[in-house]
Protein backbone atom coordinates (compact mmCIF):
# COMPACT_ATOMS: atom_id res chain seq x y z
CA UNK A 1 0.00 0.00 0.00
CA UNK A 2 2.83 2.39 0.92
CA UNK A 3 6.03 3.15 -1.11
CA UNK A 4 8.00 2.16 1.85
CA UNK A 5 6.30 -1.20 1.78
CA UNK A 6 8.19 -2.28 -1.16
CA UNK A 7 10.70 -4.59 0.41
CA UNK A 8 9.11 -6.46 3.38
CA UNK A 9 12.60 -8.28 4.27
CA UNK A 10 14.37 -5.16 4.47
CA UNK A 11 11.80 -3.28 7.33
CA UNK A 12 11.97 -3.74 11.06
CA UNK A 13 10.11 -2.50 14.18
CA UNK A 14 7.04 -0.90 13.60
CA UNK A 15 7.66 -0.34 10.01
CA UNK A 16 7.02 -3.92 9.34
CA UNK A 17 3.93 -3.81 11.47
CA UNK A 18 2.97 -1.25 9.66
CA UNK A 19 3.54 -2.81 6.67
CA UNK A 20 1.92 -6.03 7.48
CA UNK A 21 -1.28 -4.90 8.72
CA UNK A 22 -1.41 -2.91 5.40
CA UNK A 23 -0.79 -5.81 3.15
CA UNK A 24 -3.52 -6.62 0.51
CA UNK A 25 -4.74 -9.29 2.37
CA UNK A 26 -4.95 -7.69 5.65
CA UNK A 27 -7.05 -5.15 3.64
CA UNK A 28 -9.55 -8.23 2.44
CA UNK A 29 -9.58 -8.78 5.89
CA UNK A 30 -10.76 -5.43 7.35
CA UNK A 31 -13.35 -5.78 3.97
CA UNK A 32 -14.80 -8.35 5.60
CA UNK A 33 -15.54 -6.85 9.05
CA UNK A 34 -18.09 -4.53 6.28
CA UNK A 35 -19.08 -7.99 5.15
CA UNK A 36 -20.47 -8.62 8.09
CA UNK A 37 -22.06 -5.18 8.47
CA UNK A 38 -23.92 -5.62 5.49
CA UNK A 39 -25.37 -9.04 6.32
CA UNK A 40 -26.22 -7.51 9.72
CA UNK A 41 -28.12 -4.21 7.83
CA UNK A 42 -29.59 -6.79 4.73
CA UNK A 43 -30.69 -9.61 7.20
CA UNK A 44 -32.33 -7.54 9.99
CA UNK A 45 -35.11 -5.69 7.68
CA UNK A 46 -35.27 -8.98 5.69
CA UNK A 47 -35.82 -10.92 8.87
CA UNK A 48 -38.56 -8.36 10.30
CA UNK A 49 -40.47 -8.82 7.04
CA UNK A 50 -40.59 -12.76 7.31
CA UNK A 51 -41.63 -12.68 10.68
CA UNK A 52 -43.98 -10.14 10.40
CA UNK A 53 -45.28 -11.92 7.09
CA UNK A 54 -45.25 -14.93 9.39
CA UNK A 55 -47.23 -13.26 12.67
CA UNK A 56 -49.87 -11.20 10.08
CA UNK A 57 -50.31 -15.19 8.81
CA UNK A 58 -50.52 -16.73 11.78
CA UNK A 59 -53.21 -14.64 13.04
CA UNK A 60 -54.71 -15.04 9.46
CA UNK A 61 -59.14 -16.22 9.85
CA UNK A 62 -58.13 -18.46 6.58
CA UNK A 63 -57.12 -22.02 8.11
CA UNK A 64 -54.21 -22.50 5.63
CA UNK A 65 -52.88 -19.39 5.74
CA UNK A 66 -52.63 -19.81 9.63
CA UNK A 67 -51.81 -22.64 9.59
CA UNK A 68 -48.44 -22.13 7.66
CA UNK A 69 -47.56 -18.95 9.93
CA UNK A 70 -47.83 -21.20 12.86
CA UNK A 71 -45.67 -23.86 11.24
CA UNK A 72 -42.91 -21.80 10.35
CA UNK A 73 -42.79 -20.17 13.70
CA UNK A 74 -42.80 -23.55 15.46
CA UNK A 75 -40.78 -24.60 12.73
CA UNK A 76 -37.02 -23.88 14.42
CA UNK A 77 -38.05 -24.82 17.97
CA UNK A 78 -36.48 -27.87 19.13
CA UNK A 79 -33.61 -28.37 16.34
CA UNK A 80 -30.15 -26.94 16.56
CA UNK A 81 -29.84 -23.60 14.28
CA UNK A 82 -26.70 -24.41 12.76
CA UNK A 83 -28.42 -27.60 11.40
CA UNK A 84 -31.02 -25.23 9.59
CA UNK A 85 -27.98 -23.64 8.65
CA UNK A 86 -26.67 -25.78 7.08
CA UNK A 87 -29.72 -27.37 6.04
CA UNK A 88 -30.78 -24.11 3.94
CA UNK A 89 -28.26 -23.69 1.96
CA UNK A 90 -27.89 -26.67 0.12
CA UNK A 91 -31.83 -26.56 0.00
CA UNK A 92 -32.31 -23.25 -1.00
CA UNK A 93 -29.24 -23.52 -4.22
CA UNK A 94 -30.63 -27.14 -5.11
CA UNK A 95 -34.63 -25.53 -5.32
CA UNK A 96 -33.67 -22.52 -7.21
CA UNK A 97 -31.36 -24.24 -9.53
CA UNK A 98 -34.18 -26.92 -10.05
CA UNK A 99 -37.29 -24.47 -10.07
CA UNK A 100 -35.25 -22.78 -13.04
CA UNK A 101 -34.26 -25.95 -14.44
CA UNK A 102 -38.24 -26.87 -14.51
CA UNK A 103 -38.48 -23.15 -16.18
CA UNK A 104 -35.60 -23.34 -18.92
CA UNK A 105 -35.60 -26.98 -19.92
CA UNK A 106 -38.72 -28.44 -20.31
CA UNK A 107 -37.73 -30.87 -22.57
CA UNK A 108 -34.66 -32.31 -20.37
CA UNK A 109 -35.61 -35.91 -20.15
CA UNK A 110 -32.39 -37.75 -17.31
CA UNK A 111 -33.73 -37.28 -14.01
CA UNK A 112 -32.67 -34.19 -11.92
CA UNK A 113 -31.07 -36.51 -8.95
CA UNK A 114 -28.92 -39.60 -10.61
CA UNK A 115 -28.04 -41.58 -7.71
CA UNK A 116 -25.16 -39.38 -5.95
CA UNK A 117 -25.52 -35.93 -7.91
CA UNK A 118 -27.93 -33.54 -7.99
CA UNK A 119 -27.40 -32.76 -11.85
CA UNK A 120 -29.67 -29.62 -13.73
CA UNK A 121 -29.12 -28.62 -17.20
CA UNK A 122 -26.11 -26.51 -18.10
CA UNK A 123 -28.78 -22.93 -18.21
CA UNK A 124 -29.97 -23.89 -15.46
CA UNK A 125 -26.36 -23.58 -12.98
CA UNK A 126 -26.60 -20.75 -10.61
CA UNK A 127 -24.68 -18.66 -11.56
CA UNK A 128 -23.77 -19.79 -14.76
CA UNK A 129 -20.74 -21.24 -15.42
CA UNK A 130 -19.09 -18.78 -17.48
CA UNK A 131 -19.66 -15.86 -14.78
CA UNK A 132 -17.29 -13.77 -13.23
CA UNK A 133 -15.86 -15.04 -9.86
CA UNK A 134 -17.63 -11.61 -8.17
CA UNK A 135 -21.32 -13.23 -9.14
CA UNK A 136 -20.42 -16.63 -7.64
CA UNK A 137 -19.27 -14.37 -4.17
CA UNK A 138 -22.63 -12.49 -4.65
CA UNK A 139 -24.80 -15.23 -5.09
CA UNK A 140 -22.94 -17.12 -2.35
CA UNK A 141 -23.52 -14.05 -0.02
CA UNK A 142 -27.33 -14.21 -1.26
CA UNK A 143 -27.72 -17.95 -0.28
CA UNK A 144 -26.64 -16.81 3.38
CA UNK A 145 -28.69 -13.73 3.88
CA UNK A 146 -31.57 -15.59 2.71
CA UNK A 147 -30.55 -18.18 5.01
CA UNK A 148 -30.31 -15.86 8.03
CA UNK A 149 -33.52 -14.07 7.57
CA UNK A 150 -35.69 -17.52 6.90
CA UNK A 151 -34.30 -18.56 10.47
CA UNK A 152 -34.23 -15.65 12.25
CA UNK A 153 -37.74 -14.41 10.61
CA UNK A 154 -39.18 -17.94 12.85
CA UNK A 155 -37.52 -16.05 15.47
CA UNK A 156 -38.97 -12.51 15.06
CA UNK A 157 -42.52 -13.76 14.33
CA UNK A 158 -43.09 -16.20 17.66
CA UNK A 159 -42.03 -12.17 18.87
CA UNK A 160 -44.52 -10.53 16.84
CA UNK A 161 -47.43 -13.06 17.46
CA UNK A 162 -46.72 -12.44 21.06
CA UNK A 163 -46.65 -8.71 21.04
CA UNK A 164 -49.78 -8.31 19.01
CA UNK A 165 -51.64 -10.37 21.48
CA UNK A 166 -50.40 -8.09 23.97
CA UNK A 167 -51.52 -4.74 22.39
CA UNK A 168 -54.94 -4.01 25.02
CA UNK A 169 -57.91 -5.46 23.58
CA UNK A 170 -59.52 -1.69 24.88
CA UNK A 171 -57.48 -0.05 21.98
CA UNK A 172 -58.94 -2.45 19.37
CA UNK A 173 -62.30 -2.18 20.45
CA UNK A 174 -61.86 1.65 21.17
CA UNK A 175 -60.74 1.84 17.49
CA UNK A 176 -63.79 -0.53 16.38
CA UNK A 177 -66.27 1.56 17.86
CA UNK A 178 -65.33 4.61 16.23
CA UNK A 179 -65.90 2.71 13.21
CA UNK A 180 -62.75 1.71 11.58
CA UNK A 181 -62.80 -1.85 9.34
CA UNK A 182 -60.46 -4.45 10.25
CA UNK A 183 -58.00 -3.19 8.20
CA UNK A 184 -57.81 0.39 9.32
CA UNK A 185 -57.86 -0.92 12.94
CA UNK A 186 -54.45 -3.26 12.26
CA UNK A 187 -52.99 -0.81 10.42
CA UNK A 188 -53.65 2.28 12.86
CA UNK A 189 -53.81 0.76 16.33
CA UNK A 190 -51.98 -2.77 15.85
CA UNK A 191 -49.46 -2.17 14.57
CA UNK A 192 -48.20 1.20 16.02
CA UNK A 193 -48.61 -0.02 19.50
CA UNK A 194 -47.27 -3.32 19.22
CA UNK A 195 -43.61 -2.23 19.22
CA UNK A 196 -43.01 -1.44 22.11
CA UNK A 197 -44.02 -4.89 23.37
CA UNK A 198 -41.71 -6.45 20.71
CA UNK A 199 -38.72 -4.67 21.39
CA UNK A 200 -37.49 -6.77 24.45
CA UNK A 201 -37.81 -9.83 22.11
CA UNK A 202 -36.59 -8.18 19.26
CA UNK A 203 -33.18 -6.40 20.96
CA UNK A 204 -32.19 -9.97 22.16
CA UNK A 205 -32.77 -11.53 18.76
CA UNK A 206 -30.66 -8.55 17.33
CA UNK A 207 -27.66 -9.85 20.15
CA UNK A 208 -28.41 -13.34 18.76
CA UNK A 209 -27.80 -12.22 15.03
CA UNK A 210 -25.02 -10.22 16.19
CA UNK A 211 -23.45 -13.62 17.73
CA UNK A 212 -24.77 -15.66 15.12
CA UNK A 213 -22.51 -14.05 11.94
CA UNK A 214 -19.48 -16.23 12.27
CA UNK A 215 -21.28 -19.05 11.29
CA UNK A 216 -20.88 -17.05 7.77
CA UNK A 217 -18.04 -19.02 8.02
CA UNK A 218 -19.45 -22.29 7.59
CA UNK A 219 -21.73 -21.11 4.84
CA UNK A 220 -18.92 -20.66 2.62
CA UNK A 221 -18.78 -16.74 2.82
CA UNK A 222 -14.87 -15.26 3.44
CA UNK A 223 -15.92 -13.56 6.61
CA UNK A 224 -13.93 -12.42 9.76
CA UNK A 225 -13.56 -16.15 11.17
CA UNK A 226 -12.04 -17.26 7.55
CA UNK A 227 -9.53 -14.29 7.37
CA UNK A 228 -8.57 -14.66 10.79
CA UNK A 229 -7.55 -18.45 10.46
CA UNK A 230 -5.81 -17.26 6.75
CA UNK A 231 -3.93 -14.61 8.12
CA UNK A 232 -2.66 -15.51 11.77
CA UNK A 233 -1.50 -19.18 10.36
CA UNK A 234 2.41 -19.86 10.46
CA UNK A 235 3.40 -18.23 7.28
CA UNK A 236 7.42 -19.29 6.43
CA UNK A 237 10.18 -17.44 5.25
CA UNK A 238 8.65 -18.01 1.63
CA UNK A 239 5.87 -15.03 2.71
CA UNK A 240 6.41 -11.91 2.27
CA UNK A 241 5.90 -11.47 6.17
CA UNK A 242 6.93 -14.63 7.66
CA UNK A 243 4.92 -14.79 11.04
CA UNK A 244 4.56 -17.40 13.93
CA UNK A 245 1.47 -18.82 14.65
CA UNK A 246 -0.51 -15.81 15.40
CA UNK A 247 -4.38 -16.87 15.24
CA UNK A 248 -4.19 -16.52 19.03
CA UNK A 249 -4.34 -12.56 18.48
CA UNK A 250 -6.80 -12.74 15.76
CA UNK A 251 -8.96 -14.34 17.66
CA UNK A 252 -8.45 -12.11 20.39
CA UNK A 253 -9.26 -9.21 18.30
CA UNK A 254 -12.59 -10.87 16.80
CA UNK A 255 -13.66 -11.19 20.39
CA UNK A 256 -13.39 -7.24 21.04
CA UNK A 257 -14.70 -6.32 17.73
CA UNK A 258 -17.95 -8.84 19.22
CA UNK A 259 -17.79 -7.41 22.92
CA UNK A 260 -17.82 -3.93 21.31
CA UNK A 261 -20.83 -4.85 18.94
CA UNK A 262 -22.89 -6.02 22.35
CA UNK A 263 -22.21 -3.22 24.52
CA UNK A 264 -22.84 -0.65 21.62
CA UNK A 265 -25.99 -2.50 20.55
CA UNK A 266 -26.91 -2.35 24.10
CA UNK A 267 -26.71 1.41 24.71
CA UNK A 268 -28.17 2.01 21.60
CA UNK A 269 -31.29 -0.27 22.32
CA UNK A 270 -31.46 1.18 25.51
CA UNK A 271 -32.41 4.59 24.33
CA UNK A 272 -34.55 2.97 21.78
CA UNK A 273 -37.01 1.52 24.61
CA UNK A 274 -37.15 4.62 26.33
CA UNK A 275 -37.97 6.30 22.99
CA UNK A 276 -40.72 4.04 22.26
CA UNK A 277 -42.22 3.75 25.98
CA UNK A 278 -43.36 7.78 25.09
CA UNK A 279 -46.98 8.08 25.33
CA UNK A 280 -47.75 4.31 25.61
CA UNK A 281 -49.95 2.61 28.03
CA UNK A 282 -47.12 0.81 30.09
CA UNK A 283 -45.15 1.75 33.17
CA UNK A 284 -42.34 2.88 31.57
CA UNK A 285 -44.36 5.47 29.49
CA UNK A 286 -46.31 6.26 32.76
CA UNK A 287 -43.12 6.61 34.71
CA UNK A 288 -41.88 9.11 31.73
CA UNK A 289 -45.59 11.03 31.85
CA UNK A 290 -45.19 11.38 35.33
CA UNK A 291 -41.57 12.85 35.60
CA UNK A 292 -42.65 15.34 32.64
CA UNK A 293 -45.62 16.85 34.40
CA UNK B 1 -26.09 -56.62 4.67
CA UNK B 2 -28.83 -56.21 7.00
CA UNK B 3 -30.03 -53.10 9.09
CA UNK B 4 -28.66 -55.09 12.50
CA UNK B 5 -24.92 -55.83 11.21
CA UNK B 6 -25.01 -51.51 10.34
CA UNK B 7 -26.02 -50.77 13.79
CA UNK B 8 -23.22 -53.85 15.36
CA UNK B 9 -20.68 -51.92 13.11
CA UNK B 10 -21.24 -47.98 13.81
CA UNK B 11 -23.78 -47.68 16.82
CA UNK B 12 -20.14 -46.70 18.99
CA UNK B 13 -18.23 -45.44 15.86
CA UNK B 14 -18.31 -42.14 17.42
CA UNK B 15 -16.27 -43.25 20.03
CA UNK B 16 -13.85 -45.39 17.93
CA UNK B 17 -15.35 -48.41 18.25
CA UNK B 18 -16.60 -51.21 15.54
CA UNK B 19 -15.90 -50.53 11.88
CA UNK B 20 -13.23 -48.01 11.25
CA UNK B 21 -13.83 -46.81 7.85
CA UNK B 22 -17.14 -44.74 7.21
CA UNK B 23 -19.55 -45.85 4.53
CA UNK B 24 -18.15 -44.60 0.99
CA UNK B 25 -20.93 -45.75 -1.30
CA UNK B 26 -24.18 -47.17 -1.37
CA UNK B 27 -25.53 -44.90 1.87
CA UNK B 28 -28.64 -46.20 3.72
CA UNK B 29 -31.38 -44.55 5.25
CA UNK B 30 -30.17 -46.98 8.50
CA UNK B 31 -26.38 -46.27 7.91
CA UNK B 32 -27.76 -42.29 8.36
CA UNK B 33 -29.25 -43.27 11.51
CA UNK B 34 -27.08 -45.13 13.26
CA UNK B 35 -24.16 -42.91 12.43
CA UNK B 36 -25.75 -39.85 13.24
CA UNK B 37 -27.23 -41.48 16.40
CA UNK B 38 -23.32 -42.75 17.43
CA UNK B 39 -22.64 -38.85 17.16
CA UNK B 40 -25.45 -37.94 19.30
CA UNK B 41 -23.03 -39.73 22.68
CA UNK B 42 -21.30 -36.94 21.98
CA UNK B 43 -23.85 -34.05 22.06
CA UNK B 44 -25.17 -35.57 25.19
CA UNK B 45 -21.57 -36.19 26.56
CA UNK B 46 -21.10 -32.94 26.20
CA UNK B 47 -24.02 -30.88 27.26
CA UNK B 48 -24.74 -33.29 30.50
CA UNK B 49 -21.07 -32.75 31.84
CA UNK B 50 -21.47 -28.86 31.33
CA UNK B 51 -24.44 -28.31 32.65
CA UNK B 52 -23.41 -30.57 35.39
CA UNK B 53 -20.32 -28.39 36.36
CA UNK B 54 -21.37 -24.94 34.62
CA UNK B 55 -24.30 -25.05 37.88
CA UNK B 56 -22.05 -24.76 40.54
CA UNK B 57 -19.94 -22.05 39.03
CA UNK B 58 -23.28 -20.41 37.87
CA UNK B 59 -24.75 -19.83 41.18
CA UNK B 60 -21.01 -18.91 42.75
CA UNK B 61 -20.92 -16.08 39.98
CA UNK B 62 -24.75 -15.46 40.75
CA UNK B 63 -23.52 -14.73 44.54
CA UNK B 64 -20.29 -12.75 43.54
CA UNK B 65 -23.07 -10.58 41.22
CA UNK B 66 -25.52 -10.10 44.20
CA UNK B 67 -22.25 -9.01 46.47
CA UNK B 68 -21.83 -5.65 48.10
CA UNK B 69 -18.18 -5.66 47.86
CA UNK B 70 -16.62 -4.78 43.99
CA UNK B 71 -13.68 -7.37 44.40
CA UNK B 72 -16.41 -9.86 43.94
CA UNK B 73 -18.53 -8.28 42.23
CA UNK B 74 -16.30 -6.85 39.64
CA UNK B 75 -14.90 -9.95 38.19
CA UNK B 76 -17.95 -11.74 38.16
CA UNK B 77 -19.55 -9.04 35.77
CA UNK B 78 -16.87 -9.22 33.44
CA UNK B 79 -16.93 -12.61 33.31
CA UNK B 80 -20.66 -12.78 32.41
CA UNK B 81 -20.25 -10.19 30.11
CA UNK B 82 -17.34 -11.66 28.09
CA UNK B 83 -18.64 -14.81 27.63
CA UNK B 84 -22.39 -13.31 26.89
CA UNK B 85 -21.22 -10.56 24.74
CA UNK B 86 -19.03 -12.66 22.35
CA UNK B 87 -20.46 -15.31 19.92
CA UNK B 88 -19.83 -19.16 21.47
CA UNK B 89 -18.09 -20.01 18.09
CA UNK B 90 -15.26 -17.23 18.53
CA UNK B 91 -14.79 -18.71 22.14
CA UNK B 92 -14.07 -22.13 20.39
CA UNK B 93 -11.59 -21.00 18.41
CA UNK B 94 -9.85 -18.93 21.16
CA UNK B 95 -9.76 -21.50 23.64
CA UNK B 96 -8.56 -23.73 20.94
CA UNK B 97 -5.59 -21.80 19.62
CA UNK B 98 -4.50 -21.10 23.56
CA UNK B 99 -4.80 -24.30 24.40
CA UNK B 100 -2.61 -25.54 21.43
CA UNK B 101 0.09 -22.87 22.06
CA UNK B 102 0.97 -24.35 25.73
CA UNK B 103 3.78 -26.73 25.27
CA UNK B 104 3.84 -29.63 24.11
CA UNK B 105 5.85 -31.76 26.88
CA UNK B 106 3.92 -30.37 29.26
CA UNK B 107 4.08 -27.99 32.01
CA UNK B 108 6.58 -28.65 34.98
CA UNK B 109 5.39 -27.49 38.27
CA UNK B 110 7.46 -28.58 41.37
CA UNK B 111 9.27 -31.06 39.81
CA UNK B 112 6.14 -32.58 38.47
CA UNK B 113 5.48 -32.36 34.67
CA UNK B 114 2.09 -31.55 34.26
CA UNK B 115 0.85 -33.31 30.86
CA UNK B 116 -1.43 -30.39 28.50
CA UNK B 117 -1.65 -32.06 24.98
CA UNK B 118 -5.07 -33.78 26.15
CA UNK B 119 -6.04 -30.28 26.50
CA UNK B 120 -6.44 -29.59 22.98
CA UNK B 121 -8.83 -33.01 22.40
CA UNK B 122 -12.29 -32.00 22.14
CA UNK B 123 -13.53 -34.22 24.64
CA UNK B 124 -11.40 -31.69 27.43
CA UNK B 125 -10.93 -28.40 25.54
CA UNK B 126 -14.61 -28.04 24.03
CA UNK B 127 -16.46 -29.28 27.40
CA UNK B 128 -14.17 -26.51 29.54
CA UNK B 129 -15.54 -23.86 26.95
CA UNK B 130 -18.98 -24.94 27.44
CA UNK B 131 -18.50 -24.81 30.86
CA UNK B 132 -17.69 -21.64 31.20
CA UNK B 133 -19.99 -20.38 28.45
CA UNK B 134 -23.26 -22.27 30.35
CA UNK B 135 -21.68 -21.03 33.38
CA UNK B 136 -22.22 -17.19 32.31
CA UNK B 137 -25.38 -17.43 30.73
CA UNK B 138 -26.38 -19.69 33.84
CA UNK B 139 -25.32 -17.01 36.38
CA UNK B 140 -27.26 -14.36 34.76
CA UNK B 141 -30.27 -16.10 35.08
CA UNK B 142 -29.79 -16.67 38.80
CA UNK B 143 -28.72 -13.41 39.52
CA UNK B 144 -32.29 -11.92 37.98
CA UNK B 145 -34.28 -14.32 40.24
CA UNK B 146 -32.26 -13.74 43.42
CA UNK B 147 -32.89 -10.18 42.83
CA UNK B 148 -36.57 -11.04 42.05
CA UNK B 149 -37.15 -13.16 45.50
CA UNK B 150 -40.60 -11.38 46.83
CA UNK B 151 -39.20 -8.84 49.92
CA UNK B 152 -41.67 -9.89 51.97
CA UNK B 153 -40.36 -14.47 51.82
CA UNK B 154 -36.77 -12.39 53.19
CA UNK B 155 -39.04 -10.00 55.88
CA UNK B 156 -40.32 -13.60 57.27
CA UNK B 157 -37.00 -15.06 57.35
CA UNK B 158 -35.98 -12.34 59.20
CA UNK B 159 -38.88 -12.11 61.36
CA UNK B 160 -38.33 -16.22 62.37
CA UNK B 161 -34.71 -15.35 63.08
CA UNK B 162 -33.40 -17.20 60.34
CA UNK B 163 -29.84 -15.33 59.57
CA UNK B 164 -26.89 -15.67 57.13
CA UNK B 165 -26.33 -18.88 55.77
CA UNK B 166 -29.33 -20.25 57.32
CA UNK B 167 -31.55 -18.21 55.90
CA UNK B 168 -29.51 -18.59 52.35
CA UNK B 169 -29.61 -22.25 52.37
CA UNK B 170 -34.07 -22.13 53.79
CA UNK B 171 -35.28 -19.20 52.14
CA UNK B 172 -32.88 -17.79 49.41
CA UNK B 173 -31.18 -20.27 47.78
CA UNK B 174 -34.20 -22.68 47.01
CA UNK B 175 -36.29 -19.54 45.98
CA UNK B 176 -34.00 -18.48 43.29
CA UNK B 177 -33.83 -21.87 42.12
CA UNK B 178 -37.81 -22.14 41.76
CA UNK B 179 -37.85 -18.77 39.99
CA UNK B 180 -35.00 -19.18 37.84
CA UNK B 181 -35.80 -23.04 36.96
CA UNK B 182 -38.23 -22.46 34.16
CA UNK B 183 -35.35 -19.68 31.84
CA UNK B 184 -32.74 -22.55 33.32
CA UNK B 185 -34.69 -24.92 31.64
CA UNK B 186 -34.51 -23.12 28.32
CA UNK B 187 -30.50 -22.65 28.91
CA UNK B 188 -29.92 -26.02 29.42
CA UNK B 189 -31.80 -27.01 25.94
CA UNK B 190 -29.63 -24.43 24.03
CA UNK B 191 -26.59 -25.38 25.89
CA UNK B 192 -27.41 -29.02 24.03
CA UNK B 193 -28.22 -27.43 20.76
CA UNK B 194 -24.48 -25.33 20.84
CA UNK B 195 -23.05 -28.48 21.52
CA UNK B 196 -23.53 -29.05 17.43
CA UNK B 197 -20.81 -25.99 16.89
CA UNK B 198 -18.23 -28.06 18.81
CA UNK B 199 -16.42 -29.32 15.84
CA UNK B 200 -17.28 -26.96 13.27
CA UNK B 201 -14.43 -24.59 15.55
CA UNK B 202 -11.41 -25.39 15.42
CA UNK B 203 -11.26 -28.64 17.39
CA UNK B 204 -10.46 -31.32 15.31
CA UNK B 205 -12.36 -34.90 15.18
CA UNK B 206 -9.92 -37.26 15.67
CA UNK B 207 -10.36 -40.29 13.63
CA UNK B 208 -13.56 -38.99 12.13
CA UNK B 209 -14.95 -39.87 15.94
CA UNK B 210 -17.50 -36.74 15.47
CA UNK B 211 -20.93 -35.30 17.40
CA UNK B 212 -24.35 -36.03 15.39
CA UNK B 213 -24.05 -32.88 12.53
CA UNK B 214 -20.46 -33.87 11.79
CA UNK B 215 -21.34 -37.03 10.59
CA UNK B 216 -25.02 -35.49 9.06
CA UNK B 217 -22.50 -33.05 7.13
CA UNK B 218 -20.68 -35.73 6.03
CA UNK B 219 -23.50 -37.75 4.97
CA UNK B 220 -24.89 -34.14 3.37
CA UNK B 221 -21.31 -33.62 1.86
CA UNK B 222 -21.00 -37.12 0.11
CA UNK B 223 -24.90 -37.50 -1.37
CA UNK B 224 -25.33 -33.79 -1.86
CA UNK B 225 -28.84 -34.46 -0.69
CA UNK B 226 -29.48 -32.29 2.45
CA UNK B 227 -32.40 -33.61 2.81
CA UNK B 228 -32.08 -36.61 4.54
CA UNK B 229 -29.25 -36.32 6.83
CA UNK B 230 -30.53 -32.82 8.18
CA UNK B 231 -34.35 -34.27 9.26
CA UNK B 232 -32.63 -37.18 11.29
CA UNK B 233 -30.66 -34.56 13.34
CA UNK B 234 -33.61 -32.79 13.46
CA UNK B 235 -35.82 -35.94 15.02
CA UNK B 236 -32.84 -36.86 17.26
CA UNK B 237 -32.52 -33.46 18.83
CA UNK B 238 -36.48 -32.70 18.96
CA UNK B 239 -36.37 -36.18 21.23
CA UNK B 240 -33.45 -34.76 23.12
CA UNK B 241 -35.65 -31.75 23.77
CA UNK B 242 -38.44 -33.49 24.79
CA UNK B 243 -36.64 -35.60 27.21
CA UNK B 244 -34.49 -32.16 28.86
CA UNK B 245 -38.20 -30.78 29.04
CA UNK B 246 -39.67 -33.66 30.92
CA UNK B 247 -36.76 -34.16 33.21
CA UNK B 248 -36.59 -30.31 34.12
CA UNK B 249 -40.27 -30.63 34.38
CA UNK B 250 -39.75 -33.22 37.43
CA UNK B 251 -37.37 -31.02 38.96
CA UNK B 252 -39.82 -27.97 38.29
CA UNK B 253 -42.56 -29.65 40.18
CA UNK B 254 -40.70 -30.71 43.53
CA UNK B 255 -39.32 -27.14 43.34
CA UNK B 256 -42.87 -25.92 43.08
CA UNK B 257 -44.22 -28.43 45.29
CA UNK B 258 -45.49 -26.46 47.99
CA UNK B 259 -47.55 -24.01 45.85
CA UNK B 260 -50.74 -24.56 45.00
CA UNK B 261 -51.48 -25.54 41.93
CA UNK B 262 -53.07 -23.66 39.86
CA UNK B 263 -50.42 -20.66 40.55
CA UNK B 264 -47.15 -22.83 39.51
CA UNK B 265 -45.33 -21.53 36.92
CA UNK B 266 -44.93 -23.39 33.98
CA UNK B 267 -41.69 -24.69 31.60
CA UNK B 268 -42.17 -22.87 28.32
CA UNK B 269 -39.80 -23.12 25.30
CA UNK B 270 -38.91 -19.96 24.51
CA UNK B 271 -36.64 -19.97 21.02
CA UNK B 272 -33.11 -18.49 21.75
CA UNK B 273 -30.61 -19.02 19.08
CA UNK B 274 -27.04 -19.10 19.38
CA UNK B 275 -24.92 -17.70 21.71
Amino acid sequence: MFASCADPASLHGLNWLICYLTSGSHIAFYWSFVTVLVLLAVTAPTALAFGFAGAVAARSPVWPLSLLGRTYTAMVRGIPDIVFFLFFVIALDQGIEWVVHQMRCPDWTEPVRQGLEFRVCPEAKMPSGNAAQIWHQIYGFFLAVMTFALVFGAFVSNVLTGAMAAVPRAQLETAESYGMTQGQVFRRILVPQMWIYALPGLSNLWMILIKATPLLFLLGVQDIVFWARELGGTKTSLYAFPHPDWRLWYFLFLLVFYLAMTRVSEIVLGRLTRRLSFGQATAAGEAQRKAAA
Amino acid sequence: MTCWNTIGDYAFRSLGYGERLLPRTDFTICQQFTLIGSGMIWNIYFGVLALATGFFLANALAMARAARSPVLRKPADWFIFVFRGSPLFIQFFLAYETLVMLPRAGIDVLGITVETAWLTKAWAGALIVLFLNTAAYSAEIFHGALMAIPKGDLEAADAYGFSGWKKFRRIQWPTMLRLAWPAYTNEAIFLFHATTLVFFSGFPAFQQRGDALYYAKYFADKTFNPFVPYPIVAFYFICLTLLVIWLFGLMNRRLNRHLPANVRPRIRVRPQLIR
